[in-house]
C-alpha cells in the first residue's frame, strides 16, 4: 500500500475493472476499493451473461452508443484477455400482431443504433436455430453473444493490476474527505490518499455521490430472480430467446439464455425493493419464473433445476416512473475531480469498456496523463481440461500432474484449475472466488462432491483456519471451527 | 500420451456394491478384473460412515462403515484383485472403452464387461426451490458428514435438518454427539422417510422431535444462516398459509433424497428408469447396453449395505457367462401396479428364479403383494406392514412363468 496515489476507484465490479485496466495505460498509481472480498461480487456478476447488440435502447443515449461499441469491441478485448464468449446471436420471440409491430420498431431502432445483422425471421427460422422455443415469427440479432461475466471482470482487474493498479477487497468506504485538493477516502481505520477519484460503486453509488457532495441521485434496486437449469436442458436450448419487451418494465422480460457453460437460466424478474442486499428468492417470483419463461420455453421440467440466484439492478428510476434512465458519466461542479459513474445497468456489462474509456477522458480534462509504454494488454486465463481432447488432457497431465486429479466430477474441474484460481494474482479467500473462476460447486450437484476439497485446498493455500473460510463475504462463514481440539 | 490397456472386467467405482462386484467375478474365475476408485482409498461412501449399525444381516454383527468396507477390501487385496485409486472415469462409450484420469496421465481401458457402481449423490437446496436468503450453513446431510467425520471441521452449533432420510437422521445424531444443539427434524410427507430403527436410535434417544407434514418455506440471513420458517403442509404437500413458525438456527441439514450418478451411463447410451434414476436392468443386472452391468445405488437406493453387496454379488454369475459366449434374452417385461412404485430388474428371461425389488408407494399394514403373469397369480408376498423407507424383497419362480407375457406386481390390503 501507498501512501498516495494519483486516482481511487470506488467499486471492483466490471465498470471498475474496466476503469482501473483503462487507467493503468497511463502512469498512474491506481488503489481500487472494494467492499466484498473478491471482484464481481454484485451485479455484475448476477445477470444473463449477455453481450447485447444494442437494440434495445433509445437512439442518442449512452446506453445505445456505449452498448454496440461494447459489442463491436468485445472480439479484441476477448482476444487481449482470455475472456471466454460465443457469438450465439439472439432471438427475440413475436406471437401476435402488437409484437410484430413492436419488433419492427425495435429494429428499426437497432438500425439507427448502428446495430449489424438484425432481420425479422420467420418460424421456420425459429425452429430450425431452436426447435424448443416457441414463437410465430421473431427478430433475429446476429451480434449478440453470451459470455461469463465472472472471468470477463476477473480478466480486467487481473489485467489492471498486471499492469500497477491494486486491489483492496473487505475495504469498505465510510466516508470521503476532501480538502480541495486532496480526496481522504476512509475505510474504516484505514485512509486512501488521491486527489482524483472515480465511484464505480453500482448500487452503493447514491452513498458514494452523496459522499462526494452530489446529493440528486438515488438508486432504486431493482431485484432480478433467475433459475439455472442443468446442462441437460442446455442441450434443447444453445441461442438466447427473448420474448418482446415491455418498454415500461425496465427490464427486458423472463427469457431464457444458455450460460456459455451449456446451463440454461431463466429470468430476470422484476421487482423494486428498499433492501440493496436483498438477494432472497420468493416463492411468488419463482412460480412466476416458469410460467412466464414457459411461454417461450415449454420444455422446463422440475428435476432439471440446480440453483437460484438474484442480481439487482442498480436503477435511476424508481418504480413509478418505470423504463431505464440514462447511464450518468459526468464530472461536476460539486466535485470535480471525481467522475461520477451511476444508474449501470443492463447495458452496462457489454458497455464497461467503452463508459471506462468515457470515465477516463473525463478525467483528462482535468489530469494529464502520460500512457505507459510498459503496458500489456495482454492476459491468460486458467487453462481448463474438461473442453480439451484427450489427447490434450494427456498432454496436459504430463505437464502438471495436477491436472489428472479431477476435483469437481460434475464439472471437470482439476486440482490444477483449482490452485490456478486460488493463487490467482488477485487473491481468493472464498468458496464462491474459486467457483467464479474455475465452475467448481456450479454443477449439477452443487458442490455436494467437490466442496470439501475446495475448502481443503483453500485452507492449506492460504493458511485459513477453518473458522476464516467465508462462502462469499464477511459473515457468511462456513466452520465454526474444528470438531475436536486434538 | 493416452496409456490405452484392455481388461475383460472393469468396475467402476470402490464402494461396497464395486467392491463386492469385483470379488465376486474374481471367484468366478475372472481374474482379469479391475476397480477404479475415484478417492484416494476404496471403500466409497462407507468410509465416512462411522456410526455402526452395517453388517447386521450379512455379518450378524454391527461393523461401522469403514469396519464394513474393511472387510471386502481385505479380500481384495488377499486375492490381489487389480485396482486404481485416485482415478476418475470422465468417459464411458457404448462400446465400452473406458477414459479415466489420473495423476500419472490419462488412461483408455477397453472392457470386455463394465459394472457401474457409481454410487448416487444428494438433492441439494436448488433441486427443491426452497425460497429465501442465501446464507451459508445450508448443508446437505452427507456434505456435513464429510466435513466432520472426515475433515474433523464442525459446520455449526444450532442445527435444524429438512427431511427424514436415514442420513439426515444419522447427522442429527452425529452433530448433538458433538455439542451442536438440533432443534428438530422436519419431513413434508405424513410419514418418515428413513429406517424405522434410525428414529429411534438417532432422534427418539436424544430427544429430537420429528414432526411430519413439515417442510421449510423459507431460509434466513443475509450472511450466516439465522432461522429457518417452517410451514405444515396439507395433504397436497402444499405449505398452509398461516402455520409458518420460525425456527433459530445457524446450520440446515438436507437429507431430501440420493438420485443415483448416472452421468456416465447416460454417455454410454445406457437407458435410465425415470422412477428409480438408475438404469433399466434385466434379471442379470444387465443394462440397455450389452455387457454394460449396475449394481448398488447407481441402480436403485438401497436403505441397507448389506443388499447392496447382495445384488453386486448377484450379477458375478451373468457377468462370466456374458463374458463366456452371451446371456439369455430377458423378453418378460415387469411392471410395477397399483401401490409399488418401481420394480428392478425390469425384464427377466423366464429360465431361472429371480428376486425383484420394490418400493411401496404408501405405507401400509397388511398388505398382500401379488405378482400376475396373464391374470394368473405367479407370486405372493403378505406383509404386516411395508413401508417407503424400506425396499421389499419378492421371489418370483421360473417354474410359475408361462411364455412372454409380462409380470405386474400389486398391493393389495387384506381386509
Amino acid at each position: 500500500m501507498k501512501e498516495r496515489y494519483d486516482v481511487i476507484i470506488i467499486g471492483a465490479g466490471v465498470i471498475g475493472s474496466a476503469a482501473a485496466r483503462e487507467l493503468s495505460r497511463y502512469k498512474l498509481d491506481i488503489a481500487v476499493l472494494e467492499k466484498m472480498p473478491d471482484v464481481c461480487c454484485g451485479t455484475s456478476a448476477r445477470n444473463s451473461g449477455v453481450l447485447h447488440a444494442g437494440f434495445n435502447n433509445r437512439p442518442g443515449t449512452k446506453m445505445a452508443k456505449y452498448c454496440v461499441e461494447g459489442n463491436a469491441g468485445f472480439d479484441r478485448l476477448a482476444e487481449e484477455l482470455d475472456i471466454p464468449y460465443k457469438r450465439t446471436g439472439k432471438l427475440v420471440v413475436g406471437f401476435n400482431d402488437d409484437d410484430r409491430k413492436a419488433l419492427e420498431k425495435l429494429k428499426a431502432q437497432g438500425e439507427a443504433n448502428g446495430v449489424p445483422g438484425l432481420e425479422m425471421v420467420d418460424k421456420a427460422f425459429i425452429k430450425e436455430k431452436l426447435p424448443f422455443v416457441e414463437g410465430e415469427f421473431a427478430m433475429w440479432s446476429a451480434s449478440t453473444a453470451i459470455l461469463n461475466p465472472f472471468i470477463y471482470t476477473v480478466a480486467l482487474a487481473e489485467n489492471a493490476q498486471k499492469n500497477g493498479a491494486e486491489f483492496f477487497f473487505d475495504t469498505e468506504v465510510t466516508s470521503i474527505v476532501d480538502d480541495g485538493n486532496m480526496y481522504t477516502v476512509n475505510s474504516g481505520e484505514r485512509s486512501f490518499l488521491a486527489p482524483y477519484l472515480i465511484n464505480c460503486a453500482g448500487l452503493g453509488a447514491d452513498r458514494i455521490s452523496r459522499m462526494l457532495g452530489i446529493d440528486e441521485y438515488t438508486i432504486y434496486p431493482c431485484k432480478g430472480e433467475y433459475y439455472v437449469l442443468d446442462k441437460r436442458a442446455g442441450e434443447m436450448l444453445t441461442i438466447p430467446a427473448y420474448p418482446v419487451p415491455n418498454p415500461k418494465a425496465g427490464g427486458l422480460g423472463i427469457h431464457i439464455t444458455p450460460s456459455l457453460e451449456g446451463n440454461v437460466f431463466i429470468g430476470p424478474s422484476n421487482e423494486y425493493i428498499d433492501d440493496p442486499d436483498d438477494y432472497a428468492a420468493e416463492k411468488d417470483v419463482m412460480d412466476m419464473l416458469l410460467s412466464d419463461g414457459g411461454r417461450i420455453f415449454p420444455h422446463i421440467r422440475r428435476d432439471h433445476f440446480i440453483r437460484n440466484f438474484t442480481g439487482i439492478r442498480p436503477k435511476l428510476v424508481s418504480k413509478e416512473q418505470g423504463g431505464f434512465h440514462d447511464f450518468v458519466i459526468e464530472r461536476r461542479a460539486e466535485a470535480p475531480r471525481a467522475v461520477n459513474l451511476m444508474g449501470i445497468e443492463s447495458p452496462g456489462l457489454t458497455s464497461a469498456v467503452p463508459i471506462a474509456k468515457e470515465a477516463v477522458r473525463l478525467l483528462q480534462e482535468v489530469l494529464p496523463m502520460e500512457p505507459d509504454p510498459t503496458f500489456d494488454p495482454y492476459r491468460k486465463g486458467i487453462v481448463t481440461f474438461r473442453d480439451k481432447t484427450p489427447e490434450e488432457q494427456a498432454a496436459l497431465i504430463e505437464q502438471d500432474p495436477d491436472y489428472g486429479e479431477i476435483v469437481c466430477r460434475c464439472e471437470t474441474v482439476t486440482k490444477a484449475e483449482v490452485l490456478q484460481a486460488i493463487r490467482n494474482p488477485l487473491g481468493v479467500h472464498t468458496m464462491t472466488g474459486v467457483k467464479y473462476r474455475c465452475r467448481t460447486m456450479m454443477g449439477r450437484c452443487q458442490g455436494g462432491y467437490c466442496q470439501m476439497r475446495v475448502a481443503a485446498l483453500l485452507m492449506e493455500e492460504t493458511g485459513m483456519k477453518p473458522e476464516e473460510v467465508r462462502y462469499n463475504k464477511t459473515g457468511a462463514y462456513v466452520f465454526t471451527g474444528k470438531v475436536r481440539q486434538i | 500420451m493416452i496409456k490405452k490397456i484392455h481388461r475383460r472386467a472393469v468396475v467402476i467405482g470402490g464402494g461396497p456394491a464395486g467392491l463386492a462386484a469385483a470379488i465376486a467375478i474374481h471367484d468366478k474365475g475372472v481374474e482379469d478384473v479391475m476397480i477404479l476408485e475415484r478417492e484416494p482409498r476404496l471403500g466409497g461412501i462407507l468410509n465416512q460412515c462411522i456410526h455402526d449399525g452395517f453388517g447386521l444381516t450379512r455379518f450378524g454383527e454391527a461393523l461401522s462403515g469403514p469396519e464394513y468396507a474393511g472387510r471386502f477390501i481385505d479380500l481384495v487385496n488377499e486375492k490381489h484383485i487389480e485396482y486404481l485409486t485416485d482415478c476418475m472415469v470422465i468417459g464411458l462409450t457404448p462400446e465400452k472403452v473406458i477414459t479415466a484420469a489420473t495423476r500419472e496421465g490419462l488412461l483408455e481401458i477397453s472392457a470386455d464387461a463394465v459394472i457401474l457402481s457409481m454410487g448416487c449423490r444428494e438433492r441439494p437446496r436448488g433441486a427443491m426451490s426452497i425460497p429465501g436468503d442465501r446464507p451459508s450453513g445450508v448443508f446437505t446431510a452427507g456434505v456435513a458428514q464429510a466435513y466432520i467425520n472426515k475433515q474433523d471441521l464442525m459446520i455449526g452449533k444450532r442445527a435444524v435438518i429438512l427431511g427424514s432420510g436415514d442420513i439426515g437422521m444419522i447427522m442429527a445424531r452425529r452433530l448433538t454427539l458433538e455439542g451442536a444443539r438440533v432443534e428438530a427434524v422436519f419431513e413434508i410427507l405424513p410419514y418418515p422417510s428413513g429406517l424405522p430403527r434410525n428414529i429411534e436410535q438417532c432422534l427418539n434417544d436424544f430427544g429430537i422431535p420429528l414432526y411430519l407434514s413439515h417442510t421449510v418455506t423459507r431460509i434466513n440471513g443475509r450472511k450466516r444462516l439465522e432461522s429457518v420458517t417452517v410451514s405444515e403442509v396439507g395433504p397436497d404437500m402444499k405449505p398452509i398459509p398461516g402455520t409458518e413458525k420460525i425456527w433459530p438456527c445457524d446450520t440446515l441439514i438436507l437429507s431430501v433424497g440420493l438420485i443415483p450418478e448416472n452421468e456416465l451411463s447416460l454417455q454410454a447410451g445406457v437407458e435410465l428408469d425415470p422412477v428409480t434414476r438408475g438404469p433399466v436392468t434385466d434379471e442379470n443386472c444387465q443394462t440397455s447396453v450389452p455387457g454394460i452391468f449396475a449394481c448398488g445405488n447407481v441402480l436403485q437406493v438401497h436403505d441397507l449395505v448389506d443388499f447392496v453387496s447382495l445384488e453386486a454379488e448377484s450379477l458375478a454369475g451373468p457377468v462370466k457367462e456374458y463374458l463366456d459366449g452371451g446371456l439369455p434374452d430377458c423378453r418378460i417385461p415387469v411392471e410395477a401396479g397399483n401401490g409399488v412404485r418401481y420394480t428392478v430388474p425390469r425384464r427377466i428371461s423366464g429360465g431361472k428364479d429371480v428376486t425383484l425389488s420394490f418400493r411401496p408407494s404408501s405405507p401400509m399394514r397388511e398388505v398382500c403383494y401379488e405378482a400376475f403373469q396373464d391374470g394368473r397369480v405367479v407370486s405372493r408376498l403378505r406383509l404386516k406392514k411395508a413401508v417407503p423407507a424400506v425396499m421389499v424383497h419378492m421371489d418370483i419362480k421360473a417354474s410359475e412363468l408361462r411364455g412372454e407375457g409380462p409380470v405386474k406386481v400389486v398391493a393389495r390390503i387384506e381386509e
